[in-house]
């Protein structure tokens, strides 16, 4: 029985849970293909977007999977919220909260708000990506996309490319993963690398073209230029010729491989035109089961919370 | 102590010579095939549909279509703290505008279960008629709801449980109603 107050993480998911969240997801995403596109599950509940990061895609899908359940959303953002007044980040949190909000989903650049906040308000809250921690729904997406494909989780190779120490995606995915009875391999320069990540029951290696001979699924991770990519890499240029998705390359992957990458893309740097338009590609299959996974938590949250309340 | 009472009040012919019966009136009332299609309400009232959609093929030689809802999300007792089942997939691939829809389910109790599902099938589209069959007719109706076609009145008390088995979901087919003798002040 689905039992949990936040989705803070995929670190405390039980398999168990995973799987209710992936079969929920599964029977909402019919409703995004009927004419009308609305259910009336959520009506009259609340749900708030606490976006202090920029964000198109999450932020969107949330919002258009609260609105097709009939939840009301509303959306701050950094620049439009009382912190450019200088207030405090909890009492924010608790202003909001005030206004009997039902679910707050939360996303910050610093590793641990979404956790900090659960210790300070009632409401349920869903982690939307904080910091280099964890980006929970994104990671469920993942899995929802790659068993929708391949029919079950078990016993399937993965290898995630990119820079591993900066990514937030790759946490959430690894503790899933490794919950599902997965296996993982991670792939990318040394710099971007975490020291002692085996730890997490995965694989490391620095050299793609001999690591995706015999994989299921190829995760490619942004490189995030904006950030530290410029310090920990000589040049742009070096590390797509390195580290960059090919159609040469895909030559040596299985032909029912699986091409994912979580947005936005840097053409050409981490993964080439052509085998973003090619079959194998689902980076847009992950968006559109991204809608359903968040309809599937905002439920399963309030069905939830209704039950502790009688 | 719990005391229970169970016993059967249809058997398997019985529940053949219903649904035969059903799909006989369902042809009579819409006059042969006239746009017609059916609806199963999960789980059981698929099963029924399935077997209606069979008879009135042999009947008349129609393929008409079968949809499949799951009501889950239109429950108005979501707020009330019911734990809901497992969510299930609806499925409806044809167009439902002008369509004579015939819901079908296995047992009316409340009628909340057919208002959830009439708000459904709205959602898909504007049907001509929305006519509603069921197996067992128990009362007790909280709603303005009254089905079309009829297996069985079986008079119940509010707390007696109604449990419709099916072969392709329970392995045989029956309908028993089991008295809980330990609530049932009725």
């Amino acid at each position: 029985m689905f039992n949990l107050k936040n989705i803070l993480g995929t670190k405390s998911l039980s398999k168990e849970d995973i799987i209710t969240i992936l079969d929920t997801a599964d029977s909402f995403k019919e409703i995004s293909t009927r004419p009308i596109k609305k259910v009336p599950t959520l009506r009259g509940k609340t749900v708030i977007n606490l976006f202090f990061e920029p964000s198109t895609r999450t932020r969107t899908s949330f919002e258009i999977a609260g609105k097709r359940l009939s939840a009301d959303v509303i959306n701050i953002s950094e620049y439009s919220s009382s912190s450019v007044k200088g207030e405090n980040l909890i009492d924010t949190a608790l202003n909001l909260e005030a206004m009997h909000p039902d679910i707050m989903v939360v996303r910050h650049s610093l590793s641990g708000i979404p956790e900090m906040l659960s210790q300070f308000i009632e409401c349920p809250i869903i982690n939307a990506g904080d910091g280099y921690h964890e980006h929970p729904t994104q990671a469920l997406l993942d899995l929802q996309t790659i068993r929708e494909a391949k029919g079950t989780l078990m016993g399937l190779n993965v290898v995630i490319v990119g820079d591993i120490a900066h990514s937030r995606v790759v946490r959430s995915n690894i503790y899933a993963m490794k919950t599902m009875g997965m296996h993982v391999k991670l792939i990318g320069p040394p710099t971007m690398i975490p020291l002692g990540i085996e730890k997490m029951g995965v694989s490391v290696s620095y050299n793609l073209e001999d690591s995706i001979k015999g994989m299921d699924v190829i995760m490619m991770l942004r490189l995030q230029k904006e950030r530290q990519s410029k310090y920990l890499l000589s040049s742009i240029r070096e590390y797509s010729n390195l580290y960059c998705l090919t159609s040469k390359l895909l030559e040596k992957a299985k032909d029912d491989v699986l091409i994912f990458h979580p947005g936005p893309v840097n053409r050409g740097i981490e993964i080439s035109l052509d085998v973003m338009k090619s079959e194998r590609s689902f980076i847009l299959t992950q968006v559109t089961n991204g809608v359903a996974i968040r309809m599937a938590l905002m439920y399963l949250l309030l069905e939830n919370k209704n039950d502790n309340n009688n | 102590m719990e005391l229970t009472l169970n016993s059967v009040v249809f058997s398997e012919q019985d529940i053949s010579r219903a649904v035969t019966r059903i799909a006989h009136e369902i042809l009579e009332k819409n006059k042969g095939n006239n746009n017609l299609s059916l609806v199963g309400i999960r789980t059981r009232g698929v099963t029924l549909a399935k077997r209606i959609k069979k008879y009135i093929n042999d009947i008349n030689d129609l393929d008409i279509d079968l949809g499949v809802l799951d009501i889950t999300l239109y429950r108005d007792d979501l707020a009330i703290g019911k734990q809901n089942p497992v969510i299930e997939k609806t499925s409806i691939p044809f167009s439902l505008e002008g369509k004579n829809v015939v819901l079908i389910d296995d047992v009316i109790f409340t009628g909340r279960t057919i208002r959830a599902a009439i708000d459904a099938l709205i959602d898909f589209g504007r049907p001509a008629t929305i006519q509603l069959g069921v197996l067992i007719d128990r009362g007790h109706r909280e709603l303005p709801i009254r089905p079309d076609y009829v297996g069985k009145n079986i008079p119940t008390s509010k707390t007696t449980l109604v449990q419709v088995l099916m072969k392709e979901n329970d392995g045989k087919d029956e309908v028993c109603v089991i008295n809980d003798l330990t609530t049932d002040n009725t």
